[in-house]
């Protein structure tokens, strides 16, 4: 209604105009730059893609970062697939094949130790992908884009999952490199199913909406990356190590055991491995697939609500 | 949506009342009112940490007023506002477009969040480009634009969305001569041509003179004046006659004060600062005067009266020294980036 006001507005004061200028001068291109303002979109949605694509292309344009962010799996996998082999120390043990087969079944809930580190793996980068989700709207705070995007009308809860779907989009797809070459490095393919690597990726898409929000709520009053990177480096070690994604509970104390137990990559992983490769797990699938979509949601919808308050001063 | 319009007197675009922004002790804005009219180029002038972009970003909604009232565009920026951002242009004081896409992109991501659709952004990007002479470079990324091109472009990006308003915060800060030209002839076509209102923020006294209709002189978050430049001009009383005398004493102030032309007389060491009303009549009288007393005049100058005099008399200090003093300005900084982030 209110765009109907001002096209005859525009119109009116284009007709006063014509008596004080010539026809000529009133140009046709301006006759036609004016003749309506488009009708803008009020869905809620408007402009999430393009905020989420506007990130994404700076990864998938940029060939280095690129290679960089595909290639560290391999480095992870390699040093701590292979070089720190924990089946490799009950190998050497002396124990009978059966005997280390029920060991490393114990331990690590499958007889593969690769395996179970392979799943650990697709937890440990999309943890790292999804940390650094904050770091780009500190660089937009710093840069004014920010201050841009929030004098539009786009919904600020857009602008927050933007970066959310932008860091759960590379995770996505990092997480499938990781897989590919887990398998060509002789991860345990025997228990792969349709439903099963779908299952896979529906935790790892969850795991990363929640992890990304976590880290862009973090992020949403900062406009100092040092302090930010501070934070990714606080949290990240702690959320890898105090979970189950490297190494088995069973070795860890009791008081760290608890901190796992809290922990929702814990949940990811364990559902990841259930799901994949037929480990035996620390919880119920369905309570892994229950913590993993709650701590997606709350932590989301933590992020749109904060939006709303902290994007504007 | 019409049903939440605030009525206003038709010819306010902005009307503003008792605006004022605090953080912590600094008062940043402090119970401004003024109105804009419809179609007029309206400019704040002031230095540096005045209140000026706090100003702008209250009006644009991106920060929430400490007390006051305000209505852009007939929607009020409490409770509408979103209708205020979709009716506006804003054009901010940093380069914020996106250094890896193009130009051209740069702009239909502004249509993007604006919920322009693409068949329609596509072409009036093209237009804006065309509008701020940036065809030629339309899908060079911008990393590759100079200063001046940048600040076109983010020009054009406030322009997307036919805003009826455009807030342009410091437009030519830190440009060569060449582009500040060319942005005021931008400015001066979107008001003459595009019908459009324009409020911008200054601390070049020139800008707002070559460009204001009216002109708001706001410091350490007041309002001092607001009138059109020359209104300002008058305001300081006319022609300032500036008499150099050799000797500094006797006074002679009191004489000169008797000279029917003369307005008012300050003096400084040796010099004497005359306000006139016709200064090419008053001079040769005050030259011999001052002769007639037995002194001699070293120098004199006669000044008609600038905006810089006016912004002078109404703040009391001149530009230069706001820009010396480094350090408070790099506190101001400091305390307000904190106090935005």
């Amino acid at each position: 209604m209110d765009k109907d006001t001002t096209n005859t507005k525009i119109k009116a004061s284009k007709d006063s105009e014509d008596q004080t200028k010539t026809p000529e001068q009133v140009s046709a291109e301006q006759e036609q730059r004016f003749r309506s303002a488009p009708k803008l979109s009020r869905s809620p949605f408007h402009g999430l893609w393009a905020l989420t694509n506007r990130d994404l292309r700076k990864w998938y344009t940029n060939p280095i970062q690129l290679f960089v962010s595909l290639i560290q799996p391999i480095i992870w996998l390699g040093l701590f697939g292979k070089a720190l082999n924990f089946g490799s120390f009950i190998a050497g043990s002396g124990a009978t094949i059966a005997q280390q087969d029920i060991i490393l079944k114990s331990f690590f809930g499958t007889t593969s130790y690769f395996s179970f580190l392979s799943c650990g793996m697709l937890a440990f980068i999309v943890l790292f992908t999804s940390a650094f989700s904050g770091m780009s709207v500190v660089f937009d705070r710093r840069f004014g884009f920010l201050n841009k995007a929030l004098s539009t009308p786009v919904a600020r809860g857009s602008i927050v999952m933007g970066k959310i779907l932008q860091s759960v989009g590379r995770s996505l797809i990092q997480a499938a490199v990781v897989l590919v070459i887990a398998v060509a490095l002789g991860m345990d393919t025997a228990h792969f199913t349709p439903q099963g690597i779908a299952g896979a990726f529906v935790i790892i898409f969850l795991m990363a909406v929640g992890l990304s929000a976590l880290f862009t709520v973090l992020a949403l009053r900062s406009g100092d990356w040092q302090t930010q990177m501070a934070i990714i480096n606080l949290l990240n070690l702690p959320l890898l190590f105090a979970s189950n994604a490297l190494f088995p509970v069973k070795i860890m104390p009791a008081w760290l055991q608890d901190v796992v137990k809290v922990n929702p990559v814990s949940y990811a992983v364990d559902g990841i491995r259930q799901v994949l490769i037929g480990a035996t797990g620390m919880n119920s699938l369905l309570l892994d697939f229950a913590v993993v979509i709650g701590f997606a949601i709350i932590l989301s919808a933590i992020g749109i609500v904060l939006s709303w308050r902290f994007l504007s001063k | 949506m019409s049903t939440n319009k605030v009525e206003t007197s038709t010819s306010n675009i902005v009307t503003v009342e008792n605006l004022s922004k605090t953080f912590g002790s600094l008062k940043a804005v402090d119970n401004v009112s003024f109105d804009i009219k419809e179609g007029e180029i309206f400019g704040f002038l002031g230095p540096n940490g005045a209140g000026k972009t706090t100003t702008i970003n209250m009006l644009t909604t991106l920060m929430k007023p400490t007390s006051g009232k305000a209505v852009v565009c007939g929607f009020s920026i409490f409770k509408d506002a979103n209708e205020v951002r979709r009716s506006v242009g804003v054009v901010p004081q940093e380069y914020t477009a996106d250094e890896d896409m193009t130009g051209i992109n740069n702009i239909i991501l502004c249509a993007d969040l604006y919920g322009m659709p693409r068949s329609d952004s596509k072409a009036h990007a093209k237009e804006l480009l065309k509008l701020v002479e940036l065809e030629d470079a339309a899908n060079r990324k911008v990393s590759t634009y100079s200063g001046g091109m940048r600040r076109r472009l983010e020009l054009a990006c406030g322009l997307i969305n036919y805003p009826k308003l455009l807030f342009l915060d410091e437009p030519t800060l830190g440009l060569d001569v060449q582009t500040r030209t060319a942005v005021w002839k931008y400015i001066k076509t979107l008001k003459e041509e595009y019908h459009m209102t324009l409020f911008l923020t200054t601390h070049y006294l020139e800008e707002a003179d070559s460009l204001c209709e009216r002109v708001a002189i706001i410091d350490h978050g007041h309002i001092v004046k607001i009138g059109s430049p020359e209104e300002l001009k008058q305001s300081v009383g006319g022609d300032v006659i500036v008499v150099d005398v050799k000797e500094k004493e006797p006074d002679i102030s009191s004489d000169i004060a008797k000279i029917q032309l003369v307005k008012e007389v300050k003096k400084q060491d040796s010099v004497y600062r005359i306000k006139v009303n016709d200064g090419e009549e008053a001079s040769p009288q005050i030259t011999d005067l001052i002769r007639s007393k037995g002194l001699h005049v070293t120098r004199i100058s006669l000044t008609k009266p600038t905006l810089d005099e006016a912004y002078l008399e109404l703040t009391g200090r001149n530009l230069r020294e706001e820009e010396v003093d480094k350090l408070q300005m790099f506190r101001q900084r400091v305390t307000m980036r904190r106090a935005r982030s």
